[in-house]
């Protein structure tokens, strides 16, 4: 069943993506287009099968690790934030969330 | 000596560590010609584009930076290391990293708007493996934008082209890695294959590139687009050239990559010289179906023919499931990119909106400006996917039908040792050409995402020409940790056929 215009633009609102109106119509045929080919896989019969993650589960046991809730690195917290668009004494600055 | 550049890797390396040359010689050498195949398109300065434009008309656009200063201390670094009789494996080679790899002394965009200016507090675990090989590093290399692509035309820094015809893709989303290995910029050069971005490219330019199986080369620092998918691989001029480059590559890492596999290193040139006499290669009808081109189908026969020559017996398989691969792969991929992508929002690093009212605004205002539009269609299809109502009719159902072809290929390894087939229907097809049909461009990937989704090494090797005189890359599959197999069974083919020496015409 094809997604229509409400649809994807609530899609849109949940990846956090603005999809303005001249670029819908576009969107909307490309994903239904992918979603023809997609459709297909509802009909194979899968009862019973466990859903793969890790690939190599198949021939050995990739049970995930945890490894030691040790300091490994140093404090580089001026190198991290070397790249960030707004810090203020070593905050991650964003606009104001909590009204005054 | 013939031209340094078209020396393998081997080769030059022996050359270097026997001081025929020298590795700062070397090192400048190749970023002389790197240089001239910079990206014609400065994604981060709009003035700096014209210029290019205008003085490097013929780049094929695979390089988008570099470090020359930094470059070329490593060189000296080795030179000394060579004088002192210290010499590590790979001591004063070349090599250049995907732009999908974070660096410390170059900046690292995947192809990506979104990390403009980014520069990476550390190395990728691959990046900083290869330096510990004793290689030095040239530079990064363009692709399409956080790797989804299979043409390198969805890109920040505009396309490859194809160094065998600039009017032609060349691949993706390795297209960078593959055209400047192609055209001897550098001697090899890193990948990343999600569903087939190093097999690809490697095939669209003539050049022999491998995908070792999921979890033997470590994601840490690869900027992640599918992790349960992604896997780096080397990217060169021959099996034997790889070995060497994976041997170097691969190894635990396992308090940095949670699904990094816990095996041992490993020496993946050991095997290379055994005979394949008597080697049994599967031989999957799925991927002679109609869909293949003739004149990709007629370079496949001969060099099947040729494995014939050499001992190896043919054995019909089946991999029924191949054709589900394309729906299962086009949702499980979007899935985990869609979260993968979370991380981009204008708060931690890279680029962020100018104008936007509130939290919420400056969110949505960077991810829309910040992504490339088949990054947008691939976090609106993951989101989808995963979204309250649809998770086990689509996520959940994909993940059970990657089982069912992970053990499809179990069953076909119970009667051949390797797969063969091609790696893509067709040659490379013309820029622009499916820009606008995005599902031709899917479909395409037919016959690589089935060895992705079951996590299994898999190479493309040059095998001939095709249509218009474009390269063929024949396609193996190997079961799991059989890299070195798989390399010993390329490595022969090499070794009776000459097509991984064919250059490029008038690319001196």
């Amino acid at each position: 069943m094809p997604l229509t215009s409400q649809e994807i633009q609530k899609i849109a609102s949940l990846a956090k993506l603005d999809l303005v109106h001249s670029q819908e119509e576009h969107m909307l045929q490309q994903i239904n287009a992918l979603f023809e080919i997609v459709e297909q896989i509802k009909s194979v019969d899968t009862l019973g099968v466990t859903p793969l993650s890790h690939p190599l589960e198949t021939v050995q046991d990739v049970s995930l690790r945890l490894r030691q809730d040790l300091v490994s690195e140093p404090n580089q917290r001026e190198l991290n934030q070397k790249s960030a668009p707004k810090v203020e004494k070593g905050l991650f600055l964003v606009p104001k969330v909590i009204e005054s | 000596m013939s031209e340094l550049h078209d020396l393998s890797l081997k080769a030059l390396s022996l050359a270097i560590q026997n001081k025929v040359v020298s590795a700062r010689e070397a090192s400048e050498h190749f970023l002389t010609r790197a240089k001239a195949h910079a990206t014609l398109k400065h994604a981060l300065n709009p003035l700096q584009c014209e210029e290019n434009q205008t003085s490097q008309s013929n780049s094929c656009g695979a390089f988008v930076s570099f470090n020359e200063e930094f470059t070329l201390h490593l060189a000296n670094q080795s030179d000394q290391r060579i004088a002192k009789g210290q010499a590590r494996p790979l001591e004063g080679v070349p090599i250049a990293h995907k732009d999908i790899f974070v660096t410390q002394n170059f900046p690292t965009t995947a192809g990506s708007k979104m990390l403009e200016a980014y520069c990476s507090p550390f190395d990728a675990t691959v990046v900083t493996q290869l330096q510990q090989a004793g290689m030095v590093n040239l530079g990064k290399l363009n692709c399409d934008e956080f790797a989804m692509g299979s043409s390198n035309e969805n890109s920040a820094w505009g396309p490859v082209k194809n160094p065998w015809d600039n009017t032609r893709v060349a691949g993706g989303s390795s297209g960078g890695s593959a055209a400047a290995v192609a055209l001897r910029l550098c001697p090899a050069a890193t990948g990343t294959d999600t569903g087939g971005s190093i097999r690809q490219p490697a095939s669209f330019c003539g050049i022999t590139g491998i995908k070792p199986s999921y979890g033997r080369a470590s994601r840490y620092g690869m900027i992640a687009y599918a992790s349960s998918l992604d896997q780096a691989g080397p990217m060169a001029q021959s099996a034997e050239d790889c070995a060497l480059l994976l041997s170097a590559m691969c190894g635990p890492d396992l308090d940095r990559d949670s699904t990094s596999l816990d095996v041992p290193k490993e020496d993946f040139s050991r095997h290379l010289n055994e005979s394949i006499e008597g080697l049994r290669i599967g031989i999957p009808k799925e991927f002679f179906s109609d869909g293949l081109h003739p004149d990709v189908r007629s370079c496949i026969d001969l060099a099947l023919n040729e494995f014939k020559t050499l001992g190896v017996k043919l054995v019909p398989i089946e991999l029924p499931k191949t054709e589900l691969s394309i729906p299962v792969y086009y949702i499980l991929a979007p899935a985990e990119a869609s979260s993968n992508l979370s991380r981009f929002d204008g708060v931690k690093f890279g680029f962020r909106a100018k104008d936007y009212k509130d939290l919420d605004d400056l969110y949505r205002k960077t991810r829309t400006q910040g992504f490339g539009e088949e990054v947008k269609k691939r976090i609106m299809i993951g989101t989808y996917v995963l979204s309250h109502g649809y998770y086990d009719a689509y996520y959940l159902q994909a993940q059970k039908i990657r089982r069912m072809i992970s053990n499809d290929f179990q069953e076909a390894f119970k009667t051949c040792d390797v797969i063969a087939g091609p790696v893509t229907p067709q040659v490379a097809w013309k820029i622009g050409e499916q820009i606008n049909d995005p599902v031709a461009n899917y479909l395409a990937d037919i016959f690589t995402l089935p060895a992705s989704l079951a996590g299994l090494p898999a190479m493309s090797m040059p095998c001939g020409f095709g249509a218009s005189s474009m390269p063929v890359g024949l396609q193996m599959i190997g079961n799991y940790l059989q890299e070195s197999k798989l390399l010993n069974v390329a490595h022969q083919f090499q070794l009776s056929t000459d097509w991984h020496t064919k250059t490029l015409r008038g690319a001196k």
